[in-house]
């Protein structure tokens, strides 16, 4: 296991030891120690390493990941592993606002509550939230999963393309061209192993799907109220 | 009296109901739609023509043409970057997407700019391998869409440029139709094939410049701090967005005024949002020299830039380099009368062809269809685009030499005249034949 005092040896140094790991290293395994709310706290990871940052961070933590797994243990600020490409992050408290951002592969799990905007113009990746999500989440999502075992705020999947949502809990109105869709099996097996992997207990057939009528997908005039 | 011998009144055409706007509004009554195209303002503005050059006599020492040196270099990114890039013209080539244009043509812009000296910027859509193949600098575009988004590519840019707002349509998104959306296109994009594309007008993880600051923090740590970030913008509130840009980390701005072009958006957009590229670049200036970073912070000025001139114009109001776009696809091939009767078969003529987004582009430039873009040689769009670029230069160089400059660099506002109010008020230079311009203190 690698130490790193983020607040003694700084942000820079921390990213290029992290990003300077190409999987043939055996430091596998970091904890950061004083992450103390910084920003951009390893972002860029391209390799398959284990990082766990002891307390809470700012902006962007785990921001572009690819292949390694990012635990935070506290909460994080806005834009939580924003365009993920794969790997995995988990989130032991809340998240701000725009949580999995653009992201394009991989798996988020926020163990608490997400705020606005989470999974906004998601594009592939798999986001579990255990707890509750604000509004707005999903804007524009094109693909990927967004789980949740709480409640979803206002307009959930705005806009939304090809991406699903699956909530347990109430929804509080869903946006423009997103409405309920029927559960089918593939649906059932889809979130069975997104739930396990997140290690959320919780039974798919608690759940009701979300996604796109596909209605505003080519500019009708007549749908023009809708804009 | 007879009738036929009574003088008759000339019929008059209504200046605010012309032929075109009657035109348009007919349209709009038979489909229920806005006009969409591609392209810049087509509407007259103050512009560069409405400068002139004072060239040397007895007050000023001209360099001699064809024999003294006037340097063209430029280096952008020198207040963070470690790898700040060299340029051998001030003249660059400006973000455009694969998508919204040909595979050929994306090519032709790598292989043109390379020859020349300058560097090509990607576009909404990601970075493909023959972009990035023949464009010896390459700029990589961070766009609100984040279409085809990803680390592996950012790394592999000469420097990053993060487009807050476009010219054509600052404050607004964009629309890539289904017709373009090729299964290349639709996969590099994430999205099915056939549908329409929205380009977000804003970036979906931050709200502000505060954020921006930490954004740019983020691409910097991922880079390892290696390449410069530049920041786009387009032309409204230049002087608090070229200040705001500065406060949050930009290496490089660059200010898109309303004559730039644009993939498609909607033809009330691009005529009636905006400032003129002429009215943008004093106030940017302003914003740099008041934080104490002009030249530090380079400024890169675009929209409508079409000769030498422009190029010098733009550098003497304070800009360190231009970028050009619809000049370019010009130069390959775009809008060529060799293809005139296509022109027409699409009901509009060589010179005026901007329906970019229905991609039946004759030329094969804004197109995604496999045999249109066939009319698009790399190699020889390429040669066309590199000689452009150098007949630019020349020109510039020429205007600098006359009026006593060894350096692009080197030309300043006292080298310029207005011919109009409007433009010496925009451009902060005295009308011809005064000392004066609107504005100026003492008068």
């Amino acid at each position: 296991m690698q130490t790193y005092d983020l607040e003694a040896n700084g942000l820079r140094g921390l990213n290029s030891a992290l990003q300077e790991l190409n999987g043939s290293s055996n430091k596998t395994a970091w904890e950061i120690v004083n992450p103390k709310g910084s920003h951009a706290i390893a972002v860029g990871l391209n390799s398959p390493v284990d990082v766990t940052v002891k307390g809470s961070t700012g902006y962007y933590c785990a921001g572009m990941n690819q292949q390694a797994t990012v635990r935070v243990e506290g909460s994080v600020g806005p834009g939580v592993a924003e365009n993920m490409m794969s790997g995995t992050v988990i989130v032991e408290g809340d998240a701000s606002q725009y949580a999995g951002a653009t992201g394009q592969g991989g798996l988020l799990v926020i163990k608490g509550n997400a705020s606005s905007r989470c999974g906004i113009s998601m594009k592939g990746i798999d986001i579990v939230v255990h707890g509750n999500i604000g509004h707005m989440c999903a804007f524009m999502g094109q693909a990927g999963n967004l789980v949740v075992l709480g409640d979803a705020g206002d307009a959930l999947g705005d806009s939304c393309y090809e991406a699903r949502f699956f909530v347990r809990g109430s929804v509080k109105s869903l946006g423009a061209d997103c409405i309920e869709k029927e559960m089918r099996p593939e649906h059932i097996e889809i979130l069975k192993d997104l739930l396990a992997r997140a290690g959320a207990d919780a039974k798919p057939e608690e759940f009701k799907r979300y996604g796109s009528a596909r209605k505003l997908y080519n500019f009708d005039v007549d749908n023009a109220q809708a804009y | 009296m007879d009738s036929t011998k009574i003088p008759r009144t000339v019929p008059i055409q209504s200046a605010t109901f012309s032929n075109p706007i009657n035109a348009e509004i007919r349209r709009a009554a038979a489909t229920g739609i806005y006009d969409i195209r591609g392209g810049g303002a087509k509407r007259r503005v103050p512009h560069f023509d409405d400068l002139l050059f004072l060239g040397a006599s007895v007050s000023r020492y001209p360099l001699e043409g064809y024999r003294e040196k006037c340097e063209t270099k430029v280096t952008l990114g020198t207040r963070f970057a470690k790898k700040p890039i060299e340029l051998d013209i001030p003249i660059t080539i400006a973000g455009m997407s694969f998508g919204a244009l040909s595979g050929p043509a994306k090519e032709a812009l790598g292989r043109g700019a390379s020859a020349a000296g300058t560097s090509t910027t990607t576009g909404d859509g990601g970075m493909t391998p023959e972009e990035r193949g023949h464009s010896t600098k390459l700029v990589y575009q961070y766009l609100p869409s984040r279409y085809g988004m990803n680390p592996d590519d950012l790394r592999k840019a000469d420097a990053i440029e993060v487009v807050v707002g476009q010219g054509a349509k600052p404050g607004g998104g964009g629309m890539l139709l289904g017709q373009k959306i090729s299964d290349r296109v639709a996969h590099m994009r994430c999205l099915p094939k056939g549908i329409d594309q929205r380009s977000a007008c804003r970036h979906p993880d931050w709200t502000g410049p505060d954020d921006l600051e930490i954004k740019i923090l983020e691409l910097r740590e991922i880079t390892d701090w290696q390449v410069p970030i530049y920041v786009k913008v387009g032309g409204t509130r230049p002087y608090y967005d070229t200040a705001l840009a500065v406060k949050a980390g930009a290496d490089v701005v660059v200010l898109d005024g309303m004559q730039g072009g644009t993939a498609a958006t909607q033809d009330v957009f691009i005529e009636h949002v905006g400032l003129p590229t002429l009215a943008c670049i004093r106030p940017a200036v302003q914003a740099l020299q008041d934080l104490g970073v002009h030249r530090e912070v380079q400024l890169v000025v675009s929209g409508g830039i079409r000769t030498g001139a422009d190029v010098a114009k733009a550098m003497a109001l304070g800009a360190d380099a231009v970028a050009i776009g619809t000049a370019a696809l010009i130069a390959l091939g775009d809008n060529d009368p060799k293809w005139e009767s296509e022109y027409q078969k699409l009901g509009t003529t060589t010179g005026a062809y901007d329906d970019w987004h229905e991609g039946k582009d004759p030329a094969g430039i804004t197109t995604q269809d496999a045999e249109l873009m066939k009319r698009v040689d790399p190699v020889d769009a390429g040669r066309r685009l590199r000689n452009y670029l150098k007949v630019m230069t020349l020109e510039a160089q020429t205007i600098a030499r006359a009026c006593g400059h060894n350096h692009l660099h080197n030309l300043e506002p006292e080298d310029l005249c207005a011919l109009t109010m409007e433009a010496a008020a925009m451009a902060r230079v005295p009308l011809a034949g005064t000392d004066w311009y609107p504005g100026k203190a003492g008068f």
